[in-house]
């Protein structure tokens, strides 16, 4: 039977057996890399410990980053580095990435060719979805299971059925694969994809760089999705060419696949989209919600930390400065998309408008550090979740948008449409 | 396995920040994960669960963050089982990987009350609520060996031996 690319990706790593993997089984694979952060790693060495197994099985299939508490804002974050720093020192981990040499691990991976096409990667943290955007198969992993991987490189996964999203007309300006997702979260809400696999094809994709890609899958777990992949077509093909490390296959879906649902997608009519408090489900046009004032713009993270991000916020701020009354924060996800925004001079612009600029890290997304809100803020942030208490204070309040979105809020201090800056 | 205690009941789409906050992911022990569980929205939560106690909720229960720290904090304070329309998946898998009986229901919650007595039987999927019997899919047969293991841990150090596997002394 045709089979989906979720579908046609497990079968090629199954180790049982089985041919062929129909959705609703449970099969035994193996991954080609495991992701570890500096919050998952340590819960994961703990359960490796109580394995009792004497070594790594396959230690060059593990990346670990330091990217959450780092820096490391306490003693309590600090002791997780040493955790990291210590492990990866012991079992020989050759892909290690400590404060100062990587950056946000979903970015990093990619931009360092240690996943492509057709893999299966797996992480501790939700957002492993984002490898979808290069036609891997990624998902996040409890810890318990990532110490299984290091114990003896499998694991288990029950097959995910399909839905397939048809992206199709010509994208207006100002729209992002950041408002692709949040439209369709709006359209099938945060629990639409449970256990499912979203893939993404159709003529529009095209139309948005590997970067953007990052930004559509990245928030597939956010609507439920096991994973959330973009179908490989020639820019993930000249892309795998330029960055993998490893071989790697190209997987399509089968004409005729077996999706369990399909969503159509049109770019022409699509709009900046926002997310309101608290729910990344909750979703309006950015007109819709105009005016809102805004305490702090934070620009950056898993999903939009990127050097496609940071120039669009330049394109917005340019000859511009940061509201009074707003404060901005500007992360860029990696060291090297840092260096390159500097080479194009956009740290500068970022500085001389009156954002403040910093080092690679999760830090304020999840709520740990690099920029909390106090009962009654207001943010706009292009990161993916904005959950009752995520970004401190349980009485904050934050919105998700794109790039230019966020930008123009800074700039306006309040929430408008960048075409009406 | 047969699971009875005092019910919890909760809605749809309670979040993983919700159960335990980002502030709280530096931690390690389950005993002090424990502590925070879902410290803003129920302050009372920590001290009404009993050991052996069962939560019931609506769908995408645990979605949001992959964040261990939610089914650690509750093994870790007792509960026996979990009982939801559905799940959010790393929330499932995580609790499945841990040993903590987790099942599909859909109409559990409808029929659940606050601090009233339960019953979840994971293997034939027989759940009795408020004096309601309801019958759900039981967990799939892998899932079930990795439960009765105690989770993973121990299922690795079976699998480690069966396939002759040095292990630590």
């Amino acid at each position: 039977m045709a089979k989906t690319i979720a579908e046609k990706i497990l079968e090629a790593h199954v180790i049982d057996d089985r041919q062929r993997v129909e959705p609703g089984e449970i099969v035994r694979a193996r991954v080609d890399l495991c992701l570890l952060n500096d919050i998952n790693g340590p819960g994961a060495f703990r359960h490796f410990e109580n394995m009792k197994i004497d070594r790594v099985a396959s230690p060059d299939k593990l990346a670990l980053v330091v990217d959450h508490f780092a820096p490391a804002p306490n003693a309590a974050g600090a002791r997780l580095g040493v955790s990291m720093r210590k492990f990866a020192e012991e079992k020989g981990i050759r892909h290690f990435w400590d404060l100062g040499k990587g950056g946000i691990e979903h970015t990093l991976i990619p931009e360092e060719g240690l996943i492509g096409p057709g893999d299966i990667i797996v992480g501790g943290d939700s957002h492993t979805t984002t490898a979808g955007a290069f036609g891997a198969f990624g998902t996040g992993m409890s810890w318990a299971g990532i110490a299984a991987i290091l114990a003896l490189d499998e694991t288990w996964f029950r097959v995910p059925a399909s839905m397939r999203f048809y992206i199709y007309g010509e994208k207006p300006r100002f729209v992002t694969g950041k408002d692709v997702i949040l439209k369709i979260m709006q359209d099938i809400s945060a629990s639409g994809a449970l256990y499912k696999s979203m893939e993404f094809g159709g003529p529009g994709i095209g139309q948005l760089n590997m970067d953007e890609r990052m930004a559509i899958c990245n928030m597939a777990l956010e609507a439920g999705a096991k994973t959330g992949i973009v179908e490989p077509d020639a820019a993930t093909e000249v892309w795998a060419k330029e960055y993998c490390k490893r071989p790697y296959t190209v997987v399509s879906a089968d004409p005729g696949a077996d999706y369990e649902s399909r969503h159509d997608v049109d770019f022409s009519v699509m709009r900046p989209m926002v997310a309101k408090p608290y729910s990344p489900d909750n979703v309006v046009a950015v007109e819709e919600i105009k005016g809102v004032h805004v305490d702090q713009v934070y620009m950056g993270n898993c999903a939009n930390g990127t050097l496609t991000d940071l120039r669009q916020i330049a394109s917005v701020l340019k000859g511009r400065t940061i509201a009074h009354g707003t404060r901005a924060i500007i992360v860029p996800a990696t060291q090297k998309v840092y260096l390159q925004a500097m080479a194009e001079g956009l740290i500068e612009q970022f500085i001389t408008a009156g954002a403040a600029v910093t080092t690679p890290t999760c830090g304020a997304c999840f709520g740990g550090h690099n920029g909390a809100l106090d009962d009654g803020e207001v943010a706009v942030a292009t990161i993916n979740r904005n959950f009752k208490g995520r970004a401190g204070h349980a009485g904050a309040q934050v919105y998700l948008s794109n790039s230019y979105v966020a930008a123009a809020a800074a700039v306006a201090g309040e929430i408008i449409d960048p075409a009406k800056l | 396995m047969v699971f009875e205690g005092a019910v919890h009941v909760f809605g749809d789409n309670v979040d993983t920040d919700v159960m335990i906050a980002g502030r709280y992911l530096s931690l390690l022990e389950p005993e002090e994960m424990a502590k925070h569980m879902f410290e803003e929205s129920d302050p009372g939560f920590v001290a009404r669960v009993k050991r052996g106690d069962i939560m019931v909720a609506g769908k995408n229960f645990g979605s949001g963050s992959a964040r261990e720290h939610a089914p650690l904090g509750f093994k870790a304070l007792g509960i026996s089982c979990i009982v939801a329309t559905s799940f959010g998946r790393t929330f499932y898998r995580m609790s499945v990987d841990l040993g903590l009986p987790i099942i599909e229901c859909a109409d559990a919650v409808a029929f659940a009350k606050q601090g009233a007595f339960g019953r979840v039987d994971t293997t034939t999927g027989e759940i009795t609520l408020g004096g309601k019997s309801l019958s759900t899919r039981p967990l799939p047969p892998f899932v079930q060996e990795i439960i009765d293991e105690g989770g993973m841990t121990n299922w690795v150090k079976r699998e480690a031996h069966r396939r002759g596997l040095k292990l630590q002394e």
